[in-house]
């Protein structure tokens, strides 16, 4: 069991911690009939665990884990790519550590890098750019993957290629946005949601405005949110607050990080740089509409999918999910990380089957690590 | 990996490519300042902003940053993010 002594304030924790529970018997919130909140965004899902705000805060409220964890909603179609493109000669692959270990159909990137391809693990696209200046003689692809916390990066790097003339530089584009997937949540029948925690470094870039939509046309309360575990559980009173008074907005608890309109200079590069792709597949949710984006023309010959033929633009996609894998029904709220039958027996954070237990920021991997011989036990 | 880390900007390295050295809870890294940069390149020395795979995303005060600083070690995602720093460095000169 947490406490929340553990907190940088506890006395606040404990406050807010009661003003929840207050608010809760005012909407009758109770553990048969919870008010369902999604945290959206993966480091979220990473700091209830972490704290146990799931286990500290009234039984009326149940924490559904969203699909905010770029690692956890790659396909592994797309997986099979990064590897067939890292397996061409005279290539150096570059990627964030993050990926190295979700499983593709044939092998992982770990597994790649251990059979011989030139799989270099990086912080950021800019030490792809430095591989690139310092190998004329190679093609160093960067595995571009993320949120619009990231796109900005790689929209910079490009941008900077771009200027220098470098023509051994190109990104395999992964980056998908947070708005539609959030859509195709809330039209999903069977997904029941009474409000949202916003992400709080996705809107810091982008602002508080793409939300719109979720207190306009489906009149469901979200608050973007910082990471502390205070700022969550001040979110998560917010969105209550919100119920009780028969209100749905947006507001912001992270304003001193997040400014309403975002961040004007990674924006405009991401608008330079990228454009919306028709759809774009996620792990468990499938294709969806206008939810990735891909390179532009005028930057076409940094775009790894145009120059080696690859991915969407070759036409043939999708793969079949490995058996006994049920992320994509975590994902979108229907299970429970531990009523997966592989939990913890033929999927673990060592050897994982699906994504979800890859990234500390997926669901299964921090009910894995924060449940322990718990969490097993349960799902026996 | 979708969390940016405080840091501190100590210099202008190359003002074309708009890079700066950072100083990240003890170890020192040149990020891209251009998101934050809103007058001259100078300004920015002395201030605190959330760094996200090398690029200097927001500006935050010194009290912020602290904060953050705490919320992520108590992750573990400080380590993490140091760690990928170290890892990308080796990459560079082939050590991996």
């Amino acid at each position: 069991m947490k406490y929340a002594d553990e907190f940088r304030d506890p006395i606040a924790a404990r406050a807010a911690l009661d003003a929840i529970a207050r608010v809760c018997d005012q909407i009758g919130a109770t553990e048969e009939n919870p008010v369902r909140i999604m945290e959206i965004c993966g480091g979220h899902t990473h700091a209830i665990f972490r704290y146990g705000l799931d286990k500290l805060t009234h039984p009326g409220i149940e924490f559904i884990h969203g699909p905010g964890c770029p690692v956890c909603v790659l396909p592994m179609s797309r997986v099979d790519e990064c590897v067939q493109l890292a397996e061409q000669p005279n290539v150096i692959f570059t990627t964030f550590g993050d990926a190295m270990r979700v499983p593709g159909t044939r092998k992982s990137l770990l597994q790649a890098k251990a059979d011989g391809a030139d799989i270099r693990m990086v912080y950021s696209p800019l030490d792809a750019l430095e591989l690139a200046r310092r190998n004329p003689d190679k093609e160093v692809i960067f595995f571009g993957l993320g949120f619009e916390t990231t796109t900005p990066s790689t929209a910079l790097s490009i941008q900077q290629a771009s200027r220098e003339g470098l023509t051994n530089f190109t990104v395999f584009c992964n980056h998908i946005t947070v708005p539609p997937p959030i859509k195709a949540l809330l039209d999903d029948p069977y997904m029941k949601l009474d409000g949202f925690v916003g992400p709080g470094h996705v809107s810091m870039v982008i602002g508080t405005h793409p939300y719109d939509f979720i207190a306009d046309d489906y009149g469901k309360p979200i608050v973007v949110a910082g990471f502390e575990p205070l700022d969550l559980l001040q979110s998560v009173l917010m969105v209550l607050e919100q119920i009780r008074d028969g209100k749905a907005v947006v507001q912001n608890q992270y304003a001193r990080v997040v400014p309403e309109h975002g961040n004007p200079v990674s924006i405009a590069a991401i608008d330079d740089v990228y454009e919306q792709r028709p759809s774009f597949e996620w792990r468990g949710l499938g294709e969806i509409d206008h939810s990735g984006l891909r390179i532009r023309e005028t930057y076409k010959a940094f775009d790894a999918e145009e120059k080696f033929g690859i991915g969407y633009a070759t036409g043939t996609r999708s793969v079949q999910e490995p058996e006994g894998c049920e992320c994509g029904a975590v994902m979108t709220g229907r299970m429970k990380p531990t009523q997966c039958p592989m939990f913890g027996k033929g999927c673990t954070p060592e050897m994982p089957l699906g994504a979800l237990m890859v990234s500390s920021e997926g669901a299964c991997a921090a009910y894995y690590q924060y449940g322990g011989a718990r969490a097993v036990e349960a799902a026996e | 990996m979708c969390l940016g880390i405080p840091g501190q900007i100590t210099a202008i390295t190359d003002p074309t490519r708009m890079m700066a050295m950072a100083e990240v809870s003890g170890v020192r890294r040149e990020v891209n300042i251009a998101p934050i940069v809103t007058g001259a390149l100078e300004d920015v020395i002395g201030k605190w902003a959330l760094i996200h795979v090398g690029f200097a995303m927001a500006e935050i005060d010194e009290d912020e940053a602290e904060k953050t600083l705490e919320a992520l070690r108590g992750l573990g995602e400080a380590q993490e993010t140091l760690e990928a720093m170290a890892a990308g460095d080796a990459a560079l000169e082939g050590r991996v």
